[in-house]
């Protein structure tokens, strides 16, 4: 089978690729357009290290196709970052050590921008169900927690 | 030797016609609804090549419909727009809530309830709850739609009644009218995420005097495929929902269970379980009724 044509926006960027019918959209953003900030982690949708955005909805990119991102928008890791700098969520990841290894944390810092887009003052317990689909076995969590109650501080303050 | 290959039609007239090209040209075709089951089964139990039609752009499975007399759920809407729905979610709470714990935030994301039934798998958390509120299956058919009531549909683990050539649209679920709710309790042994040990649904409807009118009772992962308990719902019916009813409830959902023993327990842990979730769904639903 040929290879299909898409054409999609990623990180605000108008971006076509070709790809195989049944490429995950990870492989796609990591081997075919060298966005390797998305980490594998799975690939069975448990592990949420591959989260991105699709039209600002969390999903896991192991678990869409990369045909299926035609005409969406995609928003990963690498699109989280502003011009002048790191976003205020990876600013507050760094400062609560919320990560050791961190091969969880692209996938935490985009969920936790999709969380914080949609509920910009989540409560811990909110914070923590949201969270759930990201796995971390480094730091036991309490860190990320705390970073993000910082970072929704700060995005409010901010505001 | 087959290839991968992806189609997405816009209208159920053209995904018809997709499934009968692939159907006559000999290839497998596999609706993609979220993905979040066929995409772990096509890296483990099923590689197989297929071609992919994908339902999320048909528009009628697109539709979310709340009517007077009828609710419609298309089968590519995806769980977390459903929960995000407030007067969905208050119209059948026990169907959005037995969405709702299905999968995490990413997989609520992408999964959707009519994949979840086509995936007919026993522990399935949205079918007992589609049973209870009597939802019908919308099945696009190459001599038309047809339609089949949910408890009719899966027909053993993993199979359904889908012809090769027909697809699921959606579900149709009667309004609940007057002083009716749902609920749907699973039990897992963690918090969250994890596949139901047993799970049961129930749809009632009380009279202003709180007296049940109607009532259907379905039981999931404790047989092939979820159960409709009519003896649960008969002792129901005529009673105020009280403890006695509700102990009568339980007994007639465990003695109907016929569950297996597995990593996730045992015959007689399940058979003794969904008669305490049928027990609680029932006063759940009871209480959401009376607070109407």
């Amino acid at each position: 089978m040929s290879k299909q044509h898409v054409s999609t926006t990623i990180n605000g960027d108008e971006v076509e690729f070709l790809c195989e019918p049944h490429q995950s959209l990870l492989e796609v953003l990591r081997d075919e357009l060298g966005l390797t900030g998305t980490k594998e982690g799975c690939a069975t949708g448990d592990c949420g290290a591959c989260s991105v955005m699709i039209d600002g909805r969390l999903v896991c990119s192991c678990l869409m196709l990369g045909v299926e991102a035609q005409g969406v928008e995609v928003t990963t890791i690498e699109g989280i970052a502003g011009a002048d700098g790191l976003h205020v969520i990876q600013q507050k990841y760094l400062e609560h050590a919320a990560l050791q290894c961190g091969i969880c944390t692209p996938g935490f810092i985009v969920a936790t921008k999709a969380l914080l887009d949609r509920n910009p003052d989540p409560d811990e317990t909110t914070i923590r169900y949201w969270l759930a689909g990201n796995l971390c076995r480094c730091t036991g969590y309490d860190k990320i927690v705390r970073a993000v109650q910082d970072a929704a501080q700060n995005l409010a303050y901010e505001a | 030797m087959g290839a991968y290959a992806y189609r997405a039609p816009t209208n159920v007239e053209e995904a018809l016609s997709t499934l009968a090209a692939e159907a006559a040209a000999g290839n497998r075709a596999q609706m993609l609804a979220g993905g979040t089951d066929v995409m772990v089964q096509m890296r483990s139990i099923d590689k197989g090549p297929r071609t992919f039609v994908d339902v999320k752009h048909v528009a009628e499975a697109n539709e979310l419909h709340i009517g007077d007399d009828e609710v419609f759920i298309g089968a590519g809407i995806a769980s977390a727009v459903l929960n995000e729905n407030d007067e969905l979610k208050r119209i059948l709470p026990g169907l959005i809530e037995s969405a709702d714990l299905i999968g995490s935030t990413q997989i609520q994301g992408r999964a959707t309830i009519g994949g979840n039934l086509c995936n007919s798998s026993p522990a399935g958390d949205t079918i007992p709850a589609l049973i209870a509120c009597g939802a019908v299956c919308v099945i696009a058919s190459p001599g038309g739609n047809r339609e089949v009531p949910t408890e009719d549909f899966v027909t053993g683990v993993g199979t359904n009644v889908l012809e090769s050539t027909e697809f699921l649209i959606g579900l149709r679920i009667p309004r609940p009218k007057g002083r009716s709710s749902d609920a749907y309790l699973r039990f897992i042994p963690r918090t969250e995420m994890d596949i139901a040990v047993c799970g049961a649904g129930v749809a009632l409807t009380l009279d202003d005097a709180g007296i049940c009118m109607a009532a259907k009772v379905s039981i999931g992962a404790v047989a092939i495929t979820a159960l409709v308990v009519p003896d649960a719902a008969a002792a129901l019916v005529g009673t105020a929902v009280d403890d006695e009813a509700l102990a009568a409830a339980a007994d007639a959902s465990s003695a109907l269970a016929k569950p297996i023993t597995d990593k996730r327990g045992t015959v007689e842990y399940r058979r003794k379980v969904v008669g305490v979730l049928t027990k609680r769904a029932g006063a759940i639903a009871r209480d959401r009724a009376l607070a109407l």
